[in-house]
């Protein structure tokens, strides 16, 4: 095995055989995740799913009750914690890789493996969490289906892993990109829960997009790549919420196009990033 | 003929100073505009840089120059020189921390660096836990853990605590099972740096003595550290590291006498100023510390004698007047204290010149320095340095079997009696 070490290697070489060699510590962080936050709790991983719960019955009571925002024949509860499930899963990758240089700067400035593993670990630490949020979602679906409500689930349905699949690509392409800008400009931490919180509500989450009726404002929502993710996922189980494909189309542009450039940005920041700190 | 395990090749680096992390938006326009219209940004603008030739500038500093050396496949290097000469840069470079300005290394083999035991280790996870982590993060499999998980264990010494968390650890366990992981490293080629300074006397020992069977084991290693004992220990061969370049290269032991002849500090010399001094009836003019063969020297082998000289200017100095001496060490603690009344002669002849020799064996590695004063006693006082003449001595393997940094202040040769027999 010879190493070359040497100045401006180029942006686009991403060595995929080294990332694989390192497999094991992409779990063992994975694991480390999804243990260490928890110990010393009671509740332990049930937060997991407390934290969703609470937004959606907060949302329930604020936007359904109080603002009663129409959201057609589908139970709020359903609506809202179906948008949550995408949206936390999106935004719980975008939050982990947004962090994974500075926050592990102690590690990174000692020893060298494939700085990706960071934010890839992220996204299956995230999976988890997705994967019970996703049980629970699906224990009040069936629920309020049992009790008759207007559900209509459909073959978009069988569109899910892959919407889950963009989910994940869009998280870490924006958090590629948040976590290289933030080597340099700092303030980005601090923007950034606020950005997510603003770009939630820019998602079709708490209201449906078909009640965005004005065209440029559509075009807006549109172009907000989750708006997409969102819809189909919501269509998928309820039979509402619209299947605009040219939306689909334009979110799966902009997924792309944030994880190439993102992970270019990031293999070139990484490899100096350490000389800032 | 194999080719070198490691080979360095006009290895340059180079820090931005001052303007890290503050790059303006302003500045990123004004570049983005200059290569819109393709003109190159840094001259432009009046900045240097980019270059492949190291220029030293103002808002640059290269704290690696040009560096050529090669590890040959087996062989242990040592890589000595002062704070600042970039050995911690080269070694970062080299375990990929952070890439080079200019210049190429080129490395035959598996690497593991070891720049801080306990790399990764989280407070909240297990010992096991953490063992697993830390070997992954250094580049083994978790399989490979899984092997060694016992010997590593037991070498750490720490089995019982193994399912403990690790922030319920003393600093002492911690250190002694992160040391354990990377000792059970196996690349074929280590860089390693100064991790032996952790830990307790009997640990370290245990840590050296692995280090030498790794290197007898036929590893490649590169090895950095301050303890020039553990390096003579070591490593055969080594490079002296000044300024960022490579200044010598050699058998370990010349070149640690080279590094320590050719440290001679302003510290180790005080020079009194004449003009501040007029109305004074005496003062000293001049103290320096020096070698055997009356050389300026800061840093001393222990089996070295060390000598001060200390050169009076006297006027009206009554008799009584008594020139004195004391050895302090790092800590600022007097040691001991040695005097000298002057004589007649001396006080007539205005200027005069001693020299105070030290027994050589006498000082225990470590920094000191003397206080030295020009008085008579209870009465007064005329001249009056706190602390200068600094010097150190430097570990280079005793006899005295010590193994840690903290030697106490002397070296003093005991008889042993076994009084069982």
């Amino acid at each position: 095995m010879v190493t070359e070490i040497r100045a401006g290697q180029a942006w686009w070489k991403i060595n995929v055989r080294e990332l694989f060699e390192y497999r094991d510590l992409l779990m063992l962080l994975v694991k480390r995740d999804l243990t260490a936050v928890y110990k010393q709790t009671i509740l332990g991983p049930l937060w997991f799913i407390i934290q969703p719960l609470v937004t959606t019955v907060v949302f329930t009571v604020i936007f359904g009750t109080v603002a009663q925002i129409d959201v057609g024949e589908v139970p709020h509860f359903v609506f809202y914690m179906s948008g949550l499930v995408f949206w936390n899963y999106f935004a719980g990758i975008l939050n982990h890789g947004a962090g994974s240089l500075i926050s592990n700067s102690n590690v990174l400035s000692k020893v060298y493996f494939p700085r990706l593993i960071i934010p890839l670990s992220g996204v299956i630490t995230q999976l988890a969490h997705l994967a019970l949020n996703f049980v629970t979602f699906l224990g009040f679906y069936a629920w309020y289906f049992w009790q008759g409500a207007d559900l209509q689930p459909n073959r978009w349905l069988l569109f899910l892993p892959v919407l889950v699949l963009q989910c994940a690509l869009m998280g870490l392409g924006f958090g590629l990109w948040v976590s290289s800008l933030t080597i340099k400009y700092r303030d980005l931490k601090f923007a950034l829960p606020f950005m997510i919180q603003l770009w939630m509500y820019a998602t079709p989450i708490v209201y449906p997009a078909a009640l965005v009726v004005t065209p440029l404002y559509r075009k807006i929502l549109w172009l907000n790549p989750m708006t997409a993710v969102v819809e189909f996922g919501r269509h998928g189980f309820t039979g509402q919420g619209s299947v605009y494909l040219g939306g689909l189309a334009l979110s799966w542009g902009v997924t792309l196009f944030m994880l190439v450039s993102g992970l270019m940005l990031f293999n070139r920041i990484q490899r100096t990033f350490v000389d800032t700190l | 003929m194999s080719e070198p395990a490691i080979r360095v090749e006009g290895l340059s680096k180079c820090y931005r100073l001052g303007a890290i992390g503050r790059h303006t938006l302003v500045d990123e326009v004004q570049h983005l505009w200059c290569k819109l219209r393709g003109r190159d940004s840094n001259a432009y603008l009046g900045k240097v840089g980019g270059g492949s030739v190291p220029v030293q500038t103002d808002k640059e500093f290269w704290a690696l120059k040009d560096v050529n050396f090669e590890v040959r496949t087996g062989e242990v290097l040592g890589v000595i020189g002062g704070n600042g000469a970039g050995k911690s840069t080269l070694l970062k470079i080299l375990s990929r921390i952070t890439e080079p300005t200019s210049g190429k290394a080129t490395i035959r083999g598996r690497v593991g660096s070891l720049l801080e035991v306990g790399t990764g280790f989280h407070p909240e996870l297990t010992g096991r836990e953490n063992v697993f982590m830390n070997g992954t993060i250094l580049g083994m499999r978790k399989r490979e853990v899984a092997l060694k998980f016992d010997e590593i264990v037991a070498f750490s010494g720490i089995e019982k605590f193994i399912d403990t968390p690790v922030k319920r650890y003393s600093s002492g366990m911690y250190v002694r099972l992160a040391f354990a992981v990377a000792a059970h490293l196996d690349p074929e080629i280590m860089i390693v740096d100064e991790v032996l300074a952790v830990g307790d006397a009997e640990f370290q020992k245990r840590c050296l003595g692995k280090m030498s069977q790794v290197a007898k084991e036929g590893r490649t290693v590169l090895f950095v550290s301050h303890q020039m004992s553990a390096v003579s220990e070591l490593c055969d061969r080594s490079i002296l590291m000044q300024k960022g370049s490579v200044h010598a290269e050699g058998p370990t032991d010349e070149l640690i006498k080279g590094y320590l002849e050719s440290n001679t500090d302003h510290a180790s010399f005080y020079r009194a100023n004449p003009e501040e001094k007029l109305d004074q009836q005496g003062y000293i003019a001049q103290a320096m510390v020096l070698d055997a063969n009356q050389e300026r020297r800061s840093k001393f082998d222990y089996k070295e004698g060390v000598s001060v000289e200390i050169r009076l200017e006297l006027r009206e100095i009554p008799i009584g007047t008594v020139v004195g001496a004391s050895l302090k060490d790092a800590m600022d603690r007097r040691l001991f204290t040695t005097q000298h009344p002057l004589s007649e002669e001396e006080r007539r002849a205005g200027r005069v010149s001693f020299l105070v020799r030290l027994p050589e064996k006498l000082l225990a590695p470590g920094g000191f320095s003397f206080q030295i004063a020009l008085h008579l006693p209870r009465v007064k006082m005329y001249d009056y340095l706190h602390s200068v003449c600094h010097f150190e001595i430097v570990d280079t393997g005793s006899e005295f079997s010590y193994s840690k940094d903290d030697y106490g202040s002397f070296l003093v040769d005991c008889a042993w009696r076994n009084l069982s027999e």
